[in-house]
């Protein structure tokens, strides 16, 4: 893993709204009043007239968007994920989903790495409530390069999608020729013992899992979900079938995420351990992302514990 | 107004008024007091204000239309089918299982819907993005949405409406059918948004007062309306809740029930009454 290489995802999101702008006249980024956040600043540097700022005011911002989308426009709309999947949750179910407009949400500042802001600002409820949208796609991309990728098949995308993007620069986990593709997990690692399924900055934390697990002769299969909806059925069955048992992990509440998404599926077709790494159903606080990672247990080790639960919890 | 022109959308209200009574009849629940309110405005719109053609629903330069009272619904259906845009009869099957006619505007299903809408406080957000978006092309289209008076007790309504203002959005009115009431009383006695022109005008609109149910102060209103240049418009109407049957007018238990049989009858005879004498 080439650790020395990190970026933030909600960097690479602005980057990837810049280069699609010169792509295509009519998209339109928004934002509340988080430009240098959401690091939607440089299209708004790039192309001052397609960018819209609705000032703080995320439910009006999302409703706007429902109405360029109505007319034709491409719209990304940005805030943290606090305020776009949680404030305007309902402007979002009602305004975009209901209608299944053509609106993306930028949502940045997930989860708990936020860091020193606190708990107001650490959103690890956003995939729960986005899921339960009908028609809507999620997207938590593992890293910068990922995170392009996922911009991108999300303005080629007929219909609203819900991404997800970190505040804290990430090591890359994936590649520029790892294959991305909406709806469809991708296996990083091959392994017979357990699967590892994880999502966002969490597969960093995951490729790391399966070395020290390889070292203690145990063979962790390694999945990146970075689509959380529509979940890739068939990778998440074909290693139950496999492993026999699944870890999930994920920077969100380990209710209605993608460990749930994941039991889900195993419940209904194939039931196995599914043992979920994720924030324990608690709000998260003021620090250092990277304290706050670990005191939440969101690191390799945890997910190393969890893999020898799951292995353990097997039936024979 | 001409006399002929009025008599002609007169004629309109009316028949979007039975359209209404028709729909709640049959579908037993519904809003009909808030769509009856609305009658005038619907007819002068889609009969004479706007660029709209029932054959091309979804023609791009088409001028917009987002119902944010919702729960009128009731009305603004009878006013679509009767310009055309489906039939007449399918008015019967509102909130009917399987009907197109949802309880609140579906724009994926029903032809000439603009926007779903219901929720309130949303519907003039979403009016106010089709209107910024005609700015961006440079399209020439405007955009009317009709919203409740109690529904701007939504901070959602001022929030969009210091956006239409900060943004100059000329080519965006917006209507207010001020008919006081709401679910719970008069707007005074459960929150009032009183005095409602004020406010408007405080956030930058340029607003028009009116009585809602009187075709030529309403033809008067959008004429003025498209003379506005940088900033948009309100119009703010007092209209009769109920409006055009007895029983129902001014009185708040109409806004979320349905004619029973008998009422059915009563408002439906009215109604034709008022129909006969029109046509002579």
């Amino acid at each position: 893993m080439a650790d020395v290489m990190k970026q933030a995802t909600r960097d690479a999101y602005g980057q990837a709204l810049v280069e699609l702008g010169a792509e295509n006249p009519d998209l339109i980024v928004m934002d509340a009043d988080l430009a240098a956040a959401t690091k939607t600043g440089g299209f708004k540097k790039a192309y001052p007239d397609r960018f819209i700022d609705t000032g703080i005011a995320e439910g009006n911002m999302m409703s706007i968007a429902a109405g360029l989308a109505a007319t034709g426009k491409t719209v990304f709309a940005s805030s943290f994920a606090m305020f776009a999947a949680g404030r305007a949750f309902e402007q979002v179910r009602n305004s975009i989903g209901y209608p299944h407009l053509n609106v993306k949400i930028g949502a940045t500042h997930a989860g708990v790495s936020v860091g020193e802001d606190g708990a107001t600002h650490q959103c690890c409820e956003d995939i729960g409530l986005m899921r339960t949208i009908p028609g809507m796609v999620i997207l938590n991309p593992a890293d910068g390069i990922e995170a392009k990728k996922a911009v991108k098949a999300a303005a080629a995308w007929d219909g609203p999608v819900y991404l997800r993007f970190g505040r804290l620069a990430v090591p890359m986990a994936t590649t520029e020729d790892t294959p991305f593709e909406i709806g469809k997990g991708v296996e990083l690692v091959a392994g017979s013992d357990v699967t590892i399924i994880a999502t966002g900055l969490l597969v960093a934390e995951a490729l790391q899992a399966a070395e020290e697990l390889k070292a203690e002769g145990i063979s962790a299969r390694v999945i990146n979900m970075a689509t959380i909806k529509p979940i890739d059925k068939d990778i998440i069955l074909k290693a139950a079938a496999e492993t026999g048992c699944i870890v999930t992990a994920e920077e969100h509440n380990i209710i209605g995420g993608l460990g749930s998404a994941v039991a889900e599926v195993v419940c209904e077709a194939n039931p196995v351990p599914v043992v979920r790494v994720g924030v324990q159903d608690t709000f998260g606080q003021s620090g250092p992302a990277d304290e706050l990672l670990t005191l939440y247990g969101l690191r390799a080790a945890n997910i190393v514990a969890k893999a020898k639960e799951a292995i353990a919890l097997k039936k024979n | 107004m001409e006399a002929k022109t009025k008599k002609e959308l007169q004629i309109v209200a009316t028949r979007i008024r039975m359209g209404i009574i028709e729909g709640t009849y049959h579908a037993k629940s519904g809003h009909p007091g808030g769509s009856l309110s609305i009658a005038e405005d619907l007819a002068y719109l889609y009969w004479k204000e706007m660029n709209i053609d029932p054959a091309n629903p979804k023609k791009a330069d088409r001028d917009r239309f987002v119902l944010s009272k919702g729960h009128a619904a009731p009305g603004l259906y009878a006013a679509l089918a009767n310009r055309g845009f489906f039939p007449v009869d399918l008015l019967s099957t509102l909130r009917k299982t399987g009907s197109i006619l949802q309880g609140h505007p579906d724009m994926k299903n029903i032809p000439g819907v603009d926007m779903s809408s219901g929720s309130l406080g949303q519907g003039i957000s979403c009016a106010v993005g089709m209107a910024l978006s005609a700015k961006l092309s440079g399209a020439d289209y405007r955009v009317y949405t009709i919203l409740g008076d109690g529904e701007i007790q939504e901070g959602q309504v001022w929030e969009a409406s210091m956006f239409a203002a900060a943004k100059g959005l000329d080519n965006l009115v917006v209507i207010v059918d001020n008919n006081n009431l709401q679910i719970d009383g008069t707007i005074e006695e459960v929150n009032s948004p009183y005095p409602i022109p004020e406010k408007f005008a405080a956030f930058g609109f340029h607003v028009i007062e009116i009585d809602g149910n009187d075709l030529d102060q309403i033809e008067a209103a959008f004429a003025e309306a498209r003379t506005v240049k940088g900033k948009p418009t309100a119009i703010v109407q007092k209209t009769v809740k109920g409006k055009g049957v007895s029983y129902m007018e001014n009185q708040c238990s109409w806004h979320g029930s349905a004619p029973k049989k008998d009422d059915y009858d009563i408002a439906m005879a009215e109604l034709t009454a008022r129909l006969q004498e029109l046509e002579g």
